[in-house]
């Protein structure tokens, strides 16, 4: 017993000096985003070893699926990612479209183009502003939420929510746009680009800004491919890949835009690839509205949708997150027999303990805060 | 509609020295044929038609021998490529559980696919003996292009785990552990990742049901004894601990607050 009590320098040794010892963060706490746990082993102010503990959100919504049928299954994908519900839906109904053979018409698709890239701006905007929160600067979010808010207000002037949008079905729209839907949007788009330019005023030159980005939480290439990483994370790293391009969906082909690549595979390149990524949604947007064709919304479908005996389909969309992407096997009846969702935050908040790695612990929150998750989809 | 319209002009212009019989024999057939018309027409309009108007095309599955990808894949490992197909332009290859890794070792290294896009898992109890499935997709960044691989696996079988081949297997193998009970061997940290640690079953297998199960024992155990937790289909099922007998030195509240 009186040798386990340590005494004098031992103890000054252990508990600063030469022992490493573990440190927990989270689930509850505000750098996290949600509820992510961390189990850290550091020495000092070094990190040494980093374990992600997930599933505090879990809420079975894979079992869920395959007890509703397809049209019930659109409001669950609103609650994964809860900030981007735009590009869930948009994922699921492409997938139950693949399986059932649904064509959609051309209004519908721009609709759905709009909606995803008007999401993609609102959820870049929270991350801005959480991710500059988690850094110290707090400025930037006054500025985020301004505009992140009249872009939920056009959500909700199109579908009644703001969040939980449930705005697409498997065949087409449920809504064509209100009465002045198209001029407010487009009034929007056109002002933003000098409201990207404002955010990046306060924060791309910044001496601090850069001090605590630049060179931090690296993700070299190679290995954001071995983890699975998608989306703005590996774009950041210097792999020009994105859905939207490679496997165009909706509207994709018929606008144009460009895919910002940054190289240096740090906080700061990724940082800003989503700034310029807001630029060409912004453009998309404006292209789409000015295309806008007119016609049906709704594809002709039977009245209850049955998946074929056998069959099973991958389709996956690009989110402000990275690839969101459903599996969904059918099996004859009018619910998915299994359908599993492949969240871009699960694998991007994998590779966590890569970047982490040897850095500081108060730079673990500017890593956090640079992968951009969602526990809600993390979890599902 | 269009048969009836088309059938008016004829109904219009009976010839009256006919018997009534042969009147209505001639508008039937005259019916028929305007029927017929009405029916190519329709045809033709839905030749016209975009293809949203018309009733949807449900794809069928095919099967994918000629795909060079399969091709050099059965060259190189032969039976352990059991079957190609391909449905809505989704190839799937159904491969032998032994041989797995090094398929998707050829895969990622001599065909491109570097990015691994999602592992899962699929139950389906109706097959014997093999009843689950892991699900492998793969994404090709040069080729532009989506695989998916399959093996089944009965159940207490490992499946050899990718993740000496692809590091980002780990937690989606985890994941299908969680849910499916497939275990994976050489898998660094074969653990549960959504559920706790003493969770008792797998939600994602067929059988188990969605008001969920009698787990509380294990999370509570203060509250539960250990074979019995909260039970299925009555909400929480949450039982406070049981008020001390009156008998008992701590039981006087109890005993007091019945009196009155």
């Amino acid at each position: 017993m009186t040798d386990e009590i340590l005494t004098g320098a031992d103890q000054y040794e252990t508990l600063f000096g030469v022992e490493e010892m573990e440190l927990n963060f989270g689930p509850q706490h505000p750098a996290t985003h949600g509820v992510l746990r961390l189990k850290m082993k550091i020495d000092g102010e070094r990190i040494v070893d980093c374990y992600p503990i997930i599933g505090y959100l879990h809420r079975g919504t894979e079992k869920l699926f395959e007890l509703h049928p397809f049209f019930q299954n659109v409001p669950h994908t609103d609650r994964m990612d809860y900030v981007a519900a735009a590009t869930n839906n948009l994922a699921y109904v492409g997938a139950v479209e693949k399986l059932l053979g649904l064509v959609v018409p051309p209004r519908a698709r721009y609709i759905r183009t709009i909606l995803s890239e008007l999401q993609r701006i609102s959820s870049h905007l929270l991350w801005l502003a959480t991710h500059a929160i988690d850094i110290g600067a707090m400025t930037p979010f006054f500025y985020t939420f301004r505009e992140r808010e009249l872009v939920l207000d056009l959500f909700e002037e199109y579908c009644g929510a703001r969040l939980t949008l449930n705005c697409m079905r498997p065949g087409g729209q449920p809504y064509d746009l209100t009465v002045g839907w198209a001029e407010k949007s487009a009034a929007f788009v056109d002002s933003f680009p000098a409201k990207v330019d404002e955010y990046e005023g306060l924060l791309t030159e910044n001496r601090i800004w850069k001090k605590r980005t630049i060179g931090i939480g690296m993700l070299p290439p190679e290995v954001a491919l071995e983890y699975g990483v998608t989306g703005p994370m590996l774009r950041g790293s210097g792999i020009q890949w994105d859905i939207r391009k490679a496997m165009p969906y909706e509207a994709y082909d018929e606008v144009e835009f460009e895919v910002p690549v940054f190289t240096n595979c740090d906080t700061y390149d990724r940082y800003l690839v989503r700034m310029e990524e807001m630029r060409q949604s912004a453009s998309i947007v404006k292209q789409c509205l000015d295309k806008l064709p007119e016609g049906p919304i709704m594809a002709k479908r039977p009245r209850v949708l049955k998946a074929p005996k056998e069959g099973e389909v991958y389709h996956s969309v690009e989110g402000p997150k990275g690839e969101i992407g459903f599996y969904i096997v059918g099996d004859g009846t009018a619910n998915p027999y299994r359908c599993r969702v492949r969240p871009p935050s699960l694998y991007n908040i994998q590779v966590l303990p890569e970047m982490v790695r040897g850095g500081l612990i108060a730079d673990l929150v500017a890593v956090i805060g640079t992968t951009d998750i969602v526990l809600g989809e993390v979890d599902r | 509609m269009s048969d009836s319209e088309n059938g008016k002009p004829e109904n219009g212009t009976p010839e009256p020295e006919e018997p009534q019989t042969e009147a209505k024999a001639a508008a039937d057939e005259a019916k028929a044929k305007a029927a017929a018309a009405a029916k190519a027409k329709a045809q033709q309009d839905d030749a016209e038609k975009e293809p949203w108007e018309k009733d949807p095309v449900v794809p069928e599955l095919a099967e994918a021998d000629g795909d060079p990808l399969v091709k050099e894949l059965v060259s190189e490992y032969g039976e352990s490529i059991q079957s190609a197909q391909s449905f809505a332009g989704d190839l799937v290859l159904e491969v032998g559980l032994s041989d797995i890794r090094d398929v998707c070792r050829s895969l990622k290294e001599r065909h491109g696919y570097t990015l691994l896009v999602d592992i899962c898992g699929a139950h389906f109890p109706q097959r014997e003996p093999e009843q689950l499935e892991v699900i492998y997709i793969f994404y090709s960044l040069e080729q532009n292009r989506r695989v998916r691989l399959k093996v089944r696996v009965s159940e207490g079988v490992e499946v050899p785990s990718l993740t000496p081949v692809y590091a980002g297997a780990n937690w989606p193998e985890r994941e299908v552990y969680d849910m499916f009970g497939i275990r994976f061997s050489q898998h660094p940290d074969m653990t549960r990742i959504l559920l706790w640690e003493g969770f008792n079953g797998h939600p994602l297998l067929k059988e188990f049901p969605l008001e969920g199960i009698d787990t509380g024992a294990a999370i509570y155990p203060e509250y539960y004894e250990e074979s019995a937790g909260p039970v299925a289909g009555t909400g929480t099922g949450w039982k406070p601990p049981a008020p001390p007998a009156p008998g008992e030195p701590d039981g006087g509240d109890a005993g007091e607050s019945e009196t009155p």
